[in-house]
């Protein structure tokens, strides 16, 4: 509770800072205290399980750990995010404090999404999520390409809403009990009654276009390619996460007890964002657009764990939303300071910046899932839980075989790096030198390596 | 009335908001669909609350009943928000390229 009113409050507060305080240097310093003292409030009230504002939500919200610790993840990501890339969000364009405002309110969706309890806070936080995304997507505004992808994302986005909507109707329709609450849904005996199956369907297909999982995932690189390359690696990172959380929350407490009656839709959805992802981020040229297709590859990992539906991998999707965003997060900072988006662009930047050249490497093995790194380990829960789920053992080696495909996309950057040799000099912007962004830039690497050693340290909050 | 009357009276509005989403090339009519579409929802829900306060088997649970024409409420403000947003990005692609063709939307493909 204490984030969904401070975030609220303090989005409005960002907002009036844009307008009354003229320097362009201040907003971010304002985001960045305001957003350290909500991620103390949400660690007190994870640690106390009291919230400071006692107000009747009429069990419309759940609080427990499992879901402040996500959200308590998701907000010190968007710090790290604030700390790495605040002075690239500056250079986006002039009104500094409202992109932050905006990121506060998506934050303010991303504390409902997580922890709705009626599929009317789902469609709310949904939407909280995605109206300021449209914003920020669309704000380098005389951009043709972030036009095109804000208008876009937009047409998309509200036409999944529409379908989620109908999903929602069907759904209380079907639903004798004639609540939206998603542990009231009565289910039947049997096979589902078609009502709720037509529900279930258009709810499977409208949360799978906003996690970008294929078949739908095809506004993806078109909107993270043209969206500003700081708002890109927010949205594909912590919002992402929130949209799988949303998701597993759903199908969990909504539909749990007949997972028999979809898993196979999952199956077939993880195994083509799989296919898809990770064959077509092979052919990309461009860094930026491979992060994109490389989005929806991971997506499909984290896919697996709305197929096994366990405590694993309940463990798992926390851990993945942290070693995912933070390697990614890591990978578009470092992208923002090169002169060239594509591949050759990263050409001997070991010689050039070998810190750099370290960082990429160590947030590339991430994404890749190597040992001792944050990525490994939250594979590992994912394919672990998938393995107790019993069922469908194949599933796990089709993972595991495209796991390898995509070491070859991740290591063709840090062999570009390393081995070959640059055409020009300048091959990164001069202000790449600056040393908080270094300093954060090995913060993150040392937090990567941290998880990927002790995974306790982040999923043992769960069950303090 | 039948009950299945709304259901299929919407659902044609529905599918005719998603074909048009599909067919048409003007942002401003594809956008006009995906407002009938969440019309559409809002018919839908509206019937099914009443649905539930009439049918026998749900006596029990009637403080349940208009919740749905709460939500119908909810999803007017927020497809409000939408339409604000919405528009202003289409007037700001009306200002670039003086076009609001979809069509014209290709930059992005390679």
């Amino acid at each position: 509770m204490n984030t969904i009113i401070c975030t609220a409050f303090f989005g409005v507060v960002m907002m009036f800072f844009g307008v009354f305080v003229k320097s362009k240097k201040s907003p971010k310093y304002a985001a960045i205290i305001g957003l350290s003292a909500i991620i103390l409030l949400n660690i007190s009230e994870l640690i106390t399980g009291n919230s400071f504002f006692q107000i009747d939500i009429h069990e419309m919200l759940h609080f427990d750990n499992f879901n402040l610790l996500f959200i308590t993840i998701a907000l010190s990501c968007t710090l790290i995010y604030f700390l790495l890339s605040g002075s690239e969000i500056e250079k986006v364009g002039n009104h500094v404090g409202e992109y932050f405002a905006l990121i506060f309110f998506v934050l303010c969706g991303i504390s409902i999404a997580a922890t709705f309890n009626t599929l009317l806070m789902l469609f709310i936080g949904i939407e909280i999520i995605s109206i300021p995304l449209y914003i920020l997507t669309a704000s380098d505004k005389r951009n043709l390409k972030s036009n095109e992808a804000a208008l876009k994302y937009f047409l998309m986005g509200a036409f999944s809403t529409g379908i989620m909507l109908m999903g929602i109707a069907f759904i209380y329709g079907g639903n004798p009990a004639a609540s939206f609450h998603i542990d009231k849904i009565q289910l039947g005996i049997g096979k589902m009654p078609v009502m709720i199956a037509i529900g279930l369907l258009f709810l499977m297909v409208s949360m799978s276009f906003k996690v970008s999982a294929a078949p739908f995932h095809f506004w993806t690189p078109d909107v993270y390619d043209g969206a500003p390359t700081v708002f890109t690696s927010f949205m594909s990172t912590i919002v992402k996460a929130a949209g799988f959380f949303a998701f597993i929350r759903l199908f969990e407490h909504a539909f749990g007890v007949i997972q028999d009656q979809w898993q196979h839709l999952i199956i077939f959805i993880t195994v083509a964002t799989l296919l898809i992802g990770n064959v077509t981020a092979v052919f990309q040229q461009s860094v930026k657009r491979m992060l994109a297709y490389s989005s929806i590859a991971q997506a499909g990992f984290m896919l697996l764990a709305l197929f096994a539906l366990n405590g694993k991998a309940k463990e798992g999707i926390l851990l993945y939303s942290a070693a995912y965003s933070l390697a990614t997060i890591g990978m578009f900072g470092i992208l923002t300071k090169m002169e060239d988006f594509t591949i050759d662009g990263f050409n001997g930047l070991a010689k050039e910046k070998p810190l750099l050249a370290f960082a990429t490497t160590v947030f590339l093995l991430s994404l890749t899932g190597v040992p001792l790194t944050a990525g490994f380990q939250s594979k590992f829960f994912m394919l672990m839980a998938a393995v107790e789920n019993g069922q469908h053992i194949w599933l796990v080696i089709v993972a595991v075989l495209f796991a390898a495909v995509s070491a070859y996309y991740y290591f063709k950057i840090i062999q570009s790096m390393y081995f070959k040799e640059a055409k020009t000099s300048g091959i990164v912007k001069l202000d790449a030198l600056s040393k908080p962004f270094n300093i954060m830039l090995m913060v993150i690497v040392v937090i990567i390596l941290i998880i990927g050693i002790y995974p306790e340290i982040l999923i043992g909050w769960m069950y303090h | 009335m039948d009950i299945k009357a709304y259901i299929a009276l919407s659902l044609s509005l529905f599918i005719i908001g998603i074909i048009g989403v599909l067919i048409r090339r003007n942002a401003i009519i594809i956008f006009m669909c995906i407002e009938l579409m969440l019309n559409a929802v809002n018919l839908l829900l509206v019937a099914f609350s009443k649905m539930h306060a009439l049918s026998p088997v749900a006596k029990a649970s009637l403080d349940y009943a208009s919740d749905a024409q709460i939500f119908v409420f909810f999803i007017m403000v927020v497809a409000a928000a939408e339409v604000t947003v919405g528009l202003a990005i289409i007037v700001m692609m009306y200002r670039n390229v003086h076009t609001v063709d979809v069509n014209f939307l290709n930059r992005l493909k390679n």
